[in-house]
């Protein structure tokens, strides 16, 4: 844990970038110079930063596939549930079992779909550990631009191959101004 | 159609100017000025033409809310509705407001998966109007079942004889289609907003604003591992809205057409009422964006291109609509089945003849066909007055369906012209005052345009921006680039 002479805790070391195509450049010197607990901020999110940053493709669909399925088979409790065993009404001379399914087919869509959205929505969330009101990068002054035209990297202090003068030396390198460290409180 | 042929271009240069993209955003805007713009709305005090049309339409609002519980009260008897026109005004304006919603989900998702950049300047304020037509519609079928306490039968519960609902009815899909895209269409954009509630968060000057914006933008900090599952959730909400708004109309439209009323029993309707929906949808899109760009100087954000692509949407879903009016027609001739031909024969000069010839014929069809002309399209009264006729259009459709349908059926003895009453009345526009009033009141609480996403449609967004003058000179036009 490193710790300012002031007794705060350092967060990470943070620059800000003029414009996306230098915040994307960036993302690669600090990808290829092998580090793992960093991140960058944008107002909007930037075409082909996952690979410039080095991370995959999100597995959220997992979630989402698995909430559709999860609704499908609610729909097929609720219909056939109730109409082929609880309570079996013969209406509009259709058949009370299985062959009745064409017209069990829009309810089993739209819970399917009922509930794949709800998974995507809770996924995003959880998946980014959001809701999260504070975090040490709010404590930076300049941060509050990232919402509007602001582009800024940190590289968090917690990662093995982080020293105070190397990484100031990287941002530096690569175009970051108004270096600074960040606080954890 | 756009005007005399041109001479053939001079130069190489001259051929490429006349090609080359026009930017979604107009005068180079900054990440800054969007920003700055776009918050404004929400952040200055309301102007004074805001308070006079809210007082109008929360008046009309509340008045249509006192006649809805008139209604619930007193009982279904206060509306026209008499046997056999037992669906009327209430299920015309049921499909009506169902209807407009879809406009808002096509742009946001539809064309979001055909990487259709334009649509980020228009997105946010479609979603609102789909979310607020749709809690309009919900009013009806709630209020039409005539004992409201009993609405909970909608539910997929047994009553109390523990008999379940019937799941192969067509209402019953109507229940479980109306929800989940209420649901959905929520969910959707509210994922939308957060970043842009952050942005209003960061901007906040007074503690309540920047309590409660921040409360809503869970903390959103715009880091790239959150844009990651970010993004992907919104292509999948994307990707389940897509076939949820086709279906929500084709559900609707069995309601109708699962029965054995002459002109309600086709095949036809659910790619009808799917166009038909987005036709009229659009232009309750253009009826609230091209007041709202003008009033709030977003000419740089809604350019005229916008406004030439919406017009050609209409153009395009009209002409669909078109043809299945005339296709209708042939059918009812083809089949060779009296009830059918007469019921369409009835539709041109029966009682609602009238109804047929302006809304139908003149607003729906013929109306958006001056969208061929570029002319037309670029003139933003003829946009608004063509967006009116098909508002109007949209409406007589439902009703000619629904009551022009029922008022003859097979019994000539039965038959009855219904006639609406000051309930009927007022209630339809009590409900035009719901959805003016909660779409005044989000263009004042909320930000109308998408910031985020309309910033992806700058050529400085683009990572590669500035390596060659190609990417300089050609904004990002057209083409989604974001995932």
């Amino acid at each position: 844990m490193i710790t300012t002479p002031y007794g705060h805790t350092v967060y990470a070391m943070a620059a800000e970038y003029p414009s996306a195509a230098a915040l994307y450049e960036a993302a690669k010197h600090v990808r290829d110079a092998g580090f793992r607990r960093w991140d960058v901020y944008s107002p909007f999110p930037i075409h082909g930063m996952d690979d410039a940053m080095g991370i995959g493709k999100s597995w959220l669909s997992g979630w989402v596939l698995f909430g559709g399925i999860s609704g499908f088979l609610t729909a097929a409790l609720i219909e056939f549930g109730p109409s082929s065993i609880l309570y079996p009404l013969t209406v509009h001379g259709k058949p009370r079992g299985f062959f009745t399914v064409p017209a069990f087919f829009p309810i089993m869509f739209e819970l399917t779909v009922l509930f794949a959205a709800f998974s995507a929505f809770f996924a995003w969330q959880i998946m980014n550990r959001l809701p999260r009101w504070n975090h040490p990068m709010f404590n930076w002054d300049r941060f509050s631009r990232v919402t509007n035209d602001g582009f800024f990297l940190a590289i968090e202090a917690r990662d093995p191959r982080f020293t105070e003068n190397g990484v100031y030396e990287l941002l530096e390198q690569t175009g970051g101004q108004h270096i600074t460290i960040v606080h954890e409180d | 159609m756009d005007g005399a042929p041109a001479a053939a271009p001079a130069s190489v240069e001259e051929a490429r100017q006349r090609i080359a993209h026009v930017p979604l955003v107009l005068n180079r805007r900054s990440f800054n000025w969007l920003t700055q713009r776009i918050s404004e709305v929400v952040e200055q005090p309301a102007p004074r033409w805001w308070w006079v049309i809210f007082t109008i339409t929360a008046s009309a609002a509340t008045f249509g809310i006192f006649c809805i519980g008139y209604q619930i009260s007193t009982g279904v008897g206060t509306w026209g509705n008499q046997i056999p026109v037992g669906w009327a005004w209430d299920i015309t304006n049921f499909v009506f407001w169902i209807g407009i919603g879809h406009a808002g989900t096509l742009i946001s998702a539809i064309l979001f998966l055909l990487r259709q950049k334009w649509r980020t300047s228009i997105n946010r304020s479609a979603e609102a109007m789909t979310l607020f037509a749709v809690i309009c519609a919900a009013i009806f079928p709630g209020i039409h079942v005539g004992r409201f306490w009993m609405a909970w039968y909608l539910a997929p519960m047994p009553n109390n004889w523990g008999i379940w609902q019937n799941f192969r009815s067509a209402l019953m899909w109507d229940v479980f289609a109306v929800s989940t895209y209420f649901t959905v269409s929520v969910l959707f954009w509210y994922t939308g907003l957060v970043p842009d509630l952050a942005t209003l968060r960061d901007r906040a000057t007074t503690r309540i604003r920047k309590f409660l914006f921040g409360i809503f933008a869970l903390g959103w900090r715009g880091s790239n591992r959150h844009w990651r599952h970010y993004e992907m959730a919104y292509l999948l909400l994307a990707g389940l809205s897509t076939p949820l708004v086709l279906s929500v109309h084709s559900v609707v439209s069995f309601d109708f057409a699962s029965t054995v009323i002459p002109t309600w029993h086709t095949t036809i309707f659910p790619p009808y009422f799917v166009a038909g929906a987005i036709f009229g949808g659009f232009a309750m899109v253009l009826t609230l964006l091209l007041p709202a760009r003008a009033i709030f100087k977003l000419q740089d954000v809604i350019t005229p291109q916008h406004v030439d692509k919406m017009a050609k949407v209409i153009l395009l879903t009209g002409s669909f609509v078109g043809y299945a009016y005339a296709m209708e027609f042939f059918i009812a001739w083809y089949s060779g089945d009296h009830f059918e031909r007469y019921a369409f024969w009835n539709r041109v000069f029966g009682p609602y003849w009238w109804y047929w010839w302006f809304g139908m014929l003149f607003c729906n069809m013929l109306s958006p066909q001056l969208f061929w002309f570029r002319w037309c399209r670029h003139n933003v009264l003829v946009v608004f007055f063509v967006a009116m006729c098909v508002n109007a259009g949209m409406w007589f459709e439902r009703f000619i369906i629904i009551a022009g349908g029922l008022a003859r059926d097979f019994l000539p003895s039965s038959w009855r012209v219904y006639y609406p009453t000051w309930v009927d009345i007022w209630t339809y526009i009590g409900t035009i005052g719901i959805f003016t009033s909660l779409f005044l009141l989000f263009i004042r609480f909320l930000p109308m345009i998408a910031m985020s996403e309309v910033k992806t449609a700058t050529p400085e967004a683009d990572p590669h921006y500035g390596e060659s003058p190609e990417i300089e000179s050609l904004p990002a036009g057209g083409k989604e680039r974001t995932r």
